[in-house]
């Protein structure tokens, strides 16, 4: 774990000239694990916590306190948010001989690595690679591509809608809802996603306008805002984040538009500090954990890494999930080999925070409870002040595995 | 009628946040036929300083600092490479600025990190401050527009009015003469570039609590204010206004405007098949490329009047 | 009389020694560097010295600063991908080899429509409307996700149809051979271009278009005819790096793929016609490679390019040709004292001041982790004041050396230069 960067660099050089090598480890040794994400560039902030929450873990979960009794180190590699980039990378990481890649940022990365895995994979039989996927949320990537080598972590687009739906179907506020989303797969399939989920379980429900714009292209949402508040709609549903976000909760405020904004990505690094005391009471978002949840280990989790890295906090609890399946998946197959430890995952059940958890073994997707969580100020209750600002995400409400799982169309080709 | 009212109040004030944001580059550009590729990286580093002010003094002394300590910068980075770049030719200049935006970004994200900074507006600017139709305007927007308006009358004063205005305006077409009269022409080109940046910084401090203060905020902003500047003229003042007024109010406009060929189609009685109501580009509505009306308008501009709306030369 | 003293080489065999090293060292290069990733990356190399060469095509050529030329290879890597999915499910007799020309004609058809409006005019208004089209371009991909594959892009399979002499470029080594093959054909076309009717037209429209205009030429036909040729070559490189990665997304056209073609092409050198294979090489061993070793790549990235515009804007090829001047002229042998004394003070200076921003950077990322990192194989701790005045104190040192030595060096250069200048026959001037 401390040859991190030294490791990466030294072999680099070396493999340039060389051929690739290396044995793998053997239960009870070092299982390295690659890391691809955004490290430099714009979108590096979220790529360096998910870095040291993944360091984080694999100091925590390693050793002793894991089943299978391996010892894990995180081999980081940036992909500069590019599709290409992480081929070259996934390149650099097979030819140091890593057998397990991780990555979340961006599901454009993460359907471009479970191509070249599934070709990587079968052009060199003995040489398998396991993508663990810990943020992407694609519903493709578990239906339309999936594939044996690819293991989903957080609840896909298609889960997160069931749960907002099933919040809508018991909310009687909710009258007419006003769909905004950034003009691209992910926001398209928010669109369409809510839309089909509304007329299934809440069809009282009307549906009152929808925006598609540009991605990271708007400055200023007041005209969509005004939009909206000419449509009447008392609840938005948004799959947008980051400035997409932000920015529209501040000229929502402005415009003194009292709506509820039901959203994927309120509670992701950055968003909560451009937010501020904006939208309080208003803003929900969907994900497999929140900021207070009563769970002792959650807690301990997250107050420990927050102690080691002042300035971030634990928000992609997938990650802890990922740890827990590989390790008890290699207790079960007594090996570290991908293939076997792919197959020991499959229809796999273990403790998570708040109770067991399961590996879907049709689609490779985690069935997991999900969570909705408000925007709201912190109190006795709700303690933990989220990134600086004096507010904290209070819980909303719990939904069960079943409630957010979803049929899966994947035809899964599996190895002999 | 409200809703119109509306649209045209929100389209017309951040029309002036645009020219806030472009007033500066016209500056530098009218003076030194220089197209800064790092004024937007100016913008981002006049919010991050005024965050760091605030965070130390206050908002308003953030005001008069931030600004001063870009333009100083400018100065800075003036005298000693830009001016050495300048026997290059305007190609170059524009190279050097690209690459000091690069480096801007990552000094800013050494020091400030990688993810957004709570940079708050003022309590005392917040909240409403008239009701239009039932909706509030706010009152820190108004503020914006004041600064934005205050720059054009103290450019347009500068340099119509001012004997250092004249000298500038004498140095961009006969510098050697202006020279040989006795006025120090690097040193005016120094104040001015220092002072295009110092604009920059202003709006960075004015916008940065508005909208959001990180890393990226300097790439989503440059590509528009490059627009605004080139669809009004290069080196207009009143074309630079006038443009950023336009892209404003057409762009808020447009949001409002869900209409698609398909409407076209069916007004004029062309029977619409579903296969045709799927397909992407029959479908797109105006709202969809709403922001993207100003590259529009930009090359629009650039094919049939490549001076600018009311620019006097095409370099 | 001292007479100027030339190594005398007969342009042909001088010419044919060019080549044939070429196209050595490309087909010799894997043998030497035979890990994945070396092949990755020389595959890259030989597609981005098309796409660069492309692009000098216009800036160094034609004096056309483009700043959307990834629409051209972006939208060649499109096309490139959907032909090869059709050849592969419709079984439309297309080989795999022949996919980069279809990418080379769908970018020179773009080029040839938004090439029209693009070249009417030069300098600041084409760069600002190659822009605008870039970013046009750009911002409509996620928006028809039938031609650009939404977020996930097109993905392709270049192991299609029967092998021909057992090859089916799935092993990379064989796409690089066939990379290589392209490579080689499209630098000697570009090459042969230059010294075309055309070519030189093109060189004169940059220097003086207004009097290509009174000597009967249309300065914007040569424009637009010379941006439909590079779009060509554009186009094949994106072919290629469609076949390279089996797969295409949006950010293939986007401002920041463009930005990267601009760069390292002028790093590489404009002025000269290898100037942009340089930047090609230098392309892909900073992309891929340095961003591994260190987090502050992008900060060295710009400085380095500021330094060229700044003081070489000839850019490496340019310096590499002035020392091989000077090595002709037999001086070579003057410059040896003072270019070791900077050769020596460069990497105190360099140490020092790298380990400063690597400090910087590692604090600020992987302190709380591990405070201690290796730099250039020495430990060094961010937690550890020492260490930090020590870097601060090589850095010092180091400056003032470099700075000695480069005076001594530039005052050494130049009087080898006037040296050169006067013993040269009076016609050849300025190079």
């Amino acid at each position: 774990m401390k040859r991190i960067r030294s490791l990466a660099a030294a072999s680099l050089a070396a493999t340039l000239s060389m051929g690739t090598g290396g044995a793998w480890a053997q239960a009870g040794e070092t299982v390295r694990i690659a890391v691809i994400d955004p490290q430099s560039g714009p979108f590096a902030n979220i790529g360096l916590n998910i870095l040291h929450t993944l360091q984080f873990l694999a100091e925590r979960e390693g050793g002793t306190h894991n089943p299978a009794g391996v010892k894990f180190e995180i081999v980081p590699f940036d992909n500069k948010m590019s599709g290409p980039e992480s081929l070259n990378v996934l390149k650099a990481a097979i030819d140091q001989g890593i057998r397990y890649v991780v990555q979340g940022g961006g599901s454009g990365v993460a359907g471009a690595l479970i191509d070249a895995i599934n070709k990587h994979n079968e052009r060199n039989p003995g040489k398998e690679v396991v993508y663990l996927n810990y943020a992407a949320v694609d519903p493709d990537l578990t239906n339309s591509k999936c594939s044996f080598y690819h293991f989903s972590f957080d609840a896909n687009t298609a889960m997160k809608m069931e749960a907002m739906g099933s919040s809508i179907q018991d909310d009687k506020r909710v009258r007419k809802v006003y769909l905004l989303n950034q003009n691209y797969s992910h926001g398209q399939q928010v669109t369409r996603y809510a839309k089909e989920v509304l007329r299934r379980k809440a069809p009282h429900v009307e549906i009152v306008g929808e925006d598609l714009h540009p991605l990271g292209q708007v400055k200023d949402f007041s005209p969509y805002i005004a939009k909206i508040k000419a449509s009447g709609a008392d609840t938005v549903i948004t799959g947008n984040f980051g400035p997409d976000l932000s920015l529209a909760f501040k000229a929502a405020r402005d415009a003194g538009l009292d709506v509820a904004f039901y959203t994927y990505y309120a509670g992701a690094a950055g968003t909560p500090a451009a937010i501020g005391d904006a939208g309080l009471g208003k803003i929900r978002f969907v994900y497999p954990t929140y900021t207070n949840l009563a769970s002792p280990e959650y807690q301990a989790v997250f107050n420990a890494f927050g102690q080691k890295f002042p300035n971030e906090a634990f928000v992609t609890s997938p990650a802890y999930n990922l740890f827990k399946a590989l390790s008890h998946g290699m207790a079960k197959a007594k090996s570290t080999d991908p293939v076997k430890v792919a197959r020991a995952m499959e229809g796999l059940s273990f403790r998570s925070f708040t109770g067991d958890v399961t590996m879907r073994a049709s689609d490779h997707q985690l069935q997991q409870p999900l969570y909705m969580a408000t925007w709201n100020k912190v109190d006795a209750k709700n303690p933990i002040d989220v990134e600086k600002t004096g507010n904290t995400w209070t819980l909303d409400r719990l939904f069960d595995s079943y409630v957010a799982s979803t049929p899966t169309t994947c035809q899964m080709k599996r190895p002999a | 009628m409200a809703f119109f009212a509306l649209s045209l109040l929100n389209g017309v004030s951040y029309g002036l946040l645009l020219f806030m944001l472009s007033a500066g580059l016209t500056l530098i550009m009218s003076m030194m036929g220089v197209l800064n590729f790092a004024h937007a990286s100016f913008y981002m580093l006049g919010a991050y300083l005024a965050y760091q002010v605030s965070a130390w003094i206050g908002f308003w002394p953030a005001l008069l600092i931030s600004p001063l300590v870009a333009a100083l910068l400018g100065a800075v980075f003036e005298r000693w490479v830009l001016r050495r770049v300048h026997r290059h030719g305007h190609a170059s200049e524009l190279l050097v600025t690209v690459g000091l935006s690069f480096v801007m970004l990552e000094v800013v994200q050494l020091v400030w990190g990688r993810a957004p900074v709570g940079y708050r507006i003022p309590a005392e600017l917040e909240g409403p401050l008239f009701t239009l139709f039932g909706s509030p305007f706010p009152l820190y927007r108004a503020f914006m527009m004041g600064v934005s308006i205050l720059m054009l009358v103290a450019i347009w004063l500068l340099v119509s009015r001012t004997r250092i205005g004249l000298v500038i305006q004498a140095a961009l077409t006969h510098p050697d003469m202006v020279q040989a009269l006795g006025h120090d022409v690097p040193r005016v080109s120094m104040g001015v570039f220092g002072g295009g940046v110092a604009l920059a910084a202003l709006a960075g401090v004015v916008g940065g609590n508005a909208y959001t203060t990180e890393p990226g905020m300097a790439f989503s902003v440059g590509n528009i204010v490059f627009v605004v500047v080139v669809v009004g003229g290069m080196g207009s003042l009143g074309g630079a206004f006038v443009a950023s007024l336009l892209i404003g109010v057409v762009t808020t406009f447009a949001v409002s405007l869900d209409q698609s060929l398909l409407h076209l189609l069916q007004a004029v009685d062309v029977p619409v098949t579903d296969a045709m109501a799927n397909h992407a580009l029959l479908a797109l509505k105006i709202s969809q490329v709403a922001p993207l009306l100003p590259y529009l308008l930009l090359v629009s501009v650039l094919i049939f009047r490549p001076k600018g709306l009311m620019g006097t030369r095409e370099t | 009389m001292p007479t100027l003293h030339r190594t005398h080489i007969p342009a042909r065999e001088r010419q044919a020694v060019l080549w044939g090293g070429f196209a050595f060292v490309l087909i010799v290069a894997p043998l030497v560097f035979q890990s994945g990733l070396a092949l990755t990356a020389l595959s890259q190399m030989g597609y981005m010295i098309i796409i660069c060469l492309s692009y000098n095509l216009l800036l160094g050529q034609g004096g056309m600063l483009s700043f959307g030329h990834a629409v051209y290879t972006g939208l060649g890597a499109f096309c490139a991908a959907h032909a090869l999915n059709h050849a592969g499910a419709e079984g439309v007799p297309l080989p795999v080899s022949l996919v980069p020309l279809v990418g080379g004609l769908g970018g020179a058809a773009v080029a040839a429509v938004l090439g029209w409006v693009s070249t009417r005019k030069a300098h600041v208004p084409f760069a600002m409307i190659t822009m605008g089209v870039g970013e046009l371009v750009f911002a409509m991909t996620p928006m028809f996700p039938g031609l650009f594959g939404g977020e996930g892009g097109v993905s392709t399979n270049r192991v299609v149809g029967e092998p021909v002499f057992g090859i089916t470029f799935g092993p990379q080594i064989q796409l690089y051979y066939l990379i290589a093959t392209y490579c080689f054909a499209c630098t000697a076309l570009m090459f042969l271009f230059t010294a075309t009717p055309l070519g030189r037209m093109l060189n004169a429209v940059r220097d003086n278009p207004e009097r290509v205009a009174f000597v009967g030429c249309d300065p914007q036909t040569v424009r637009y005819i010379a941006f439909v040729i590079a779009g060509f070559f554009a186009g094949i490189g994106g072919g290629l790096f469609a076949l390279n990665f089996e797969l295409v997304q949006g950010s293939a056209v986007g401002g920041l793929t463009s930005a990267s073609y601009l760069l390292y092409t002028y790093i590489g050198g404009t002025l000269l016609f290898f100037g942009p294979i340089i930047g090609a090489i230098l392309s892909v061993l900073v992309g891929v490679l340095l961003s591994e070793f260190t987090k502050a790549w992008a900060l060295y990235l710009g400085l380095a390019f500021m330094l060229i515009v700044m003081y070489a804007p000839g850019g490496l090829s340019a310096i590499l040709m002035a020392n091989l001047r000077v090595a002709a002229s037999g001086k070579f042998s003057r410059l040896v004292k003072p270019g070791s004394a900077l050769l020596a003070a460069t990497p105190v200076w360099l140490a020092g001041v790298t380990s400063l921003v690597e400090m910087t950077y590692h604090r600020q990322i992987h302190a709380p982790l591990n405070p201690t990192f290796r730099h250039f194989g020495v430990l060094l701790d961010v937690s550890d004041g020492a260490d930090w005045a020590g870097a601060a104190a090589l850095a010092l040192v180091g400056g003032v050396l470099f700075e000695c030595a480069r005076r001594g060096f530039v005052r050494h250069w130049r009087m080898v230069q006037e040296e050169m200048h006067a013993l040269e026959p009076g016609a050849e001037g300025a190079s």
